[in-house]
């Protein structure tokens, strides 16, 4: 890895990133992507049976989650075990805001999207100008103790939880559920846009410098406080802005719910089954495994699909490294030789 | 809020119990994360590991937690030096430690917790022994048996450990590990095979810390995750690597998280260590006795 990336490296220094070539490329990605979004939409509409839009909106939070994941943990190399602490914050948000005055759910994503994004910035301050493992650490604790903080905090349901009742139609779409699809399809589209963004630009060069080796890369001149302080931010707010919408979505929240520990273990396996490398990766392996475990929870039991993420996560971490990405990467470099 | 001293009394010394098998708990993340940079977050997976297999000899044979606990440590550490062989051969031998190696004791982690869920379901495991129930009194003082054997228990796996890292050849090896592989390879020791060892111990720490937990309180799997803040809040309070900074910082956050559960409610208690381990972090990174 440290061969491959090292062309990036140079990049770097030379200030030459990649889209300074091809600055049409982004725009055609984005353009792309919102075309996919819209057959996405319309294609499940055509079915007309709402729990596609259910099970749907499921697989689209986990590929919001895990491409924010991978833009933490796939571009710097630093693991963040907190995932579902974020994802909580932002549904938590929703639902104090939502007691104290009623806003739109688009505005409910960025307050989301910042109490999120400040809690990146702040664990990260704090942890990460020491050594890689003591910030996952941290974030495996700060998960615990933000769900004792939500516990003890009654106005936000304490540990009964807190229901939300949710409109059943919206102006724009119809049924409700369809609404908060569309959202989270939104949001989707915006997070694989920053991810591939952030991947072929100076960022993403510095990104890719801090994960080969972070000294070399802080001897170069690479200011990685602050580009892992950029990382964190921003994969905190993405998480955010996922669980955002989620109590419309589930109706009532308990803490053990927006905590669970599936969350966790799901961005990060997807990302890792899929490839951490790029953007691609973890869609591939939030669909592919998010669509798994629908099939999983409704056919055996949600237990055993648990199961099967944590073993498939192990087998791929030992056997296959560098993910699905990896694995056809290798194939076609196969043929070229 | 009444502050009376019997309560304080109370307090310190039921803080002072609990530090002491928190000891227990995290002695063998010492060993792991501080000594061998090993981290290991699937440490309290473990750990319940540790506690069902206790249950279930002692509630189908009647034997005592401790001791089962004791026969089960060669078991444990063949577990543990398995462990470690996998890890080295697929992470650690290609620099590739840091995200993979996580992610697959996190899996581990995962795994172990929701296997315990499908073969044993979420109810509530527990023992049955004579020393848990009865408490000693000496005046104003309580010390309940419960709590007291682990404690001493703990201390005397300290002690063990401890002279075993100081006197033994392998013991200074596996902290030679810490400090320069290259001079332990010319020492001809291999430090793969002195990590091995080390992470075998640390692994087989987990059958009496196990052991201890079930005595204290009954357990279900995911009790486990409690303990990972906990557990590394310690490590890195105390300093990494060092055992007897292990011991003392086990037991002021005994006593924090005593004072917490009495004055302001049990369900702040989990908050404590991970306040603990911000402050740290942020002030003292190198612990209390680091070196």
């Amino acid at each position: 890895m440290l061969i491959r990336s090292s062309p990036r490296l140079r990049q770097e220094t030379n200030r030459e990133p990649r889209t300074g070539r091809n600055p049409l490329s982004q725009y055609l990605f984005v353009l792309i992507v919102i075309a996919c979004a819209v057959v996405v939409f319309f294609g499940a509409r055509a079915i007309g049976n709402d729990y596609v839009f259910f099970a749907g909106y499921t697989v689209l939070q986990y590929v919001v989650l895990a491409t924010a994941w991978n833009i933490l943990g796939g571009y710097t190399g630093y693991v963040n075990f907190g995932s579902a602490a974020f994802f909580a914050m932002g549904a938590y948000a929703t639902v104090f805001f939502h007691k104290l005055f009623p806003l739109p759910i688009p505005v409910l994503i960025v307050i989301g999207a910042i109490v999120s994004g400040l809690v990146g910035f702040g664990m990260g301050y704090l942890t990460l100008r020491l050594r890689g493992a003591f910030f996952a650490i941290a974030t495996l604790a700060l998960a615990v103790v933000l769900q004792t903080f939500v516990v003890n905090w009654d106005y936000v349901g304490g540990s009964r939880g807190a229901y939300i009742i949710r409109p059943s139609e919206n102006v724009l779409t119809g049924p409700y559920i369809q609404y908060l699809f569309l959202l989270m399809l939104a949001l989707v589209v915006l997070g694989l846009v920053c991810a591939r963004g952030i991947e072929r630009s100076q960022l993403g060069c510095g990104f890719a410098a801090i994960r080969d080796d972070e000294l070399a890369a802080e001897a170069c001149g690479v200011p990685t406080l602050r580009l892992k302080l950029i990382a964190t931010t921003v994969s905190g707010a993405l998480m955010g802005m996922a669980g955002a919408p989620f109590p419309y979505y589930i109706g009532y929240l308990q803490p053990s719910s927006a905590f669970g520990l599936e969350y966790a273990v799901n961005s990060i396996a997807m990302p890792m089954i899929g490839g951490t490398t790029s953007w691609v990766g973890p869609l591939i392996g939030a669909i592919l495994l998010g669509s798994l475990q629908q099939i999983a929870t409704v056919t055996i039991s949600s237990a055993v699909n648990l199961l099967i993420v944590g073993l498939l996560l192990v087998g791929f971490v030992i056997i296959a490294p560098n993910g699905i990405v990896g694995l056809v990467q290798d194939r076609l470099r196969g043929k070229d030789k | 809020m009444d502050l009376s001293f019997d309560l304080l009394v109370n307090a310190v010394i039921a803080g002072v119990l609990l530090g002491g098998f928190y000891a227990a708990v995290t002695i063998g993340v010492s060993i792991s994360f501080g000594i061998l940079d090993i981290v290991n977050i699937a440490h309290p997976a473990f750990i319940i590991l540790g506690s069902y297999i206790a249950y279930i000899l002692n509630s189908s044979f009647g034997i005592d937690p401790i001791i089962i606990s004791i026969i089960m440590l060669p078991a444990f550490y063949l577990l543990g030096a398995g462990v470690y062989q996998i890890y080295y051969q697929a992470f650690e031998r290609y620099g590739q430690e840091s995200l993979r190696g996580l992610s697959f004791f996190f899996g581990l982690l995962f795994v172990t917790e929701v296997l315990l869920i499908l073969v044993f379901g979420v109810d509530y495991r527990y023992v049955e022994a004579s020393y848990i129930g009865p408490s000693w009194h000496f005046g104003v003082m309580d010390f309940p048996l419960r709590m007291l054997v682990p404690c001493l228990t703990a201390l005397a796996m300290f002690g063990v450990l401890q002279l075993f890292l100081s006197r033994t050849f392998i013991g200074r090896a596996i902290t030679a590990v810490a400090q320069d592989q290259l001079a332990l390879r010319l020492m001809a020791a291999s430090p793969m095979r002195i990590k091995r060892i080390a992470f075998g111990i640390s692994i087989a720490t987990t059958a009496v810390a196990g052991a201890l937990l079930i005595i204290i309180q009954p357990v279900e799997p995911s009790v486990g995750r409690e303990y990972i803040g906990r557990v590394f809040a310690i490590c890195v309070l105390g300093g990494l690597g060092s055992l007897p900074g292990t011991v003392i910082a086990a037991m002021l956050l005994g006593v924090i998280e005593s004072f917490t559960s009495t004055f302001y409610g049990p369900s702040w208690a989990p908050a404590v260590a991970f306040g603990v381990l911000l402050l740290t972090l942020a002030f003292r990174p190198s612990g209390l006795l680091g070196r």
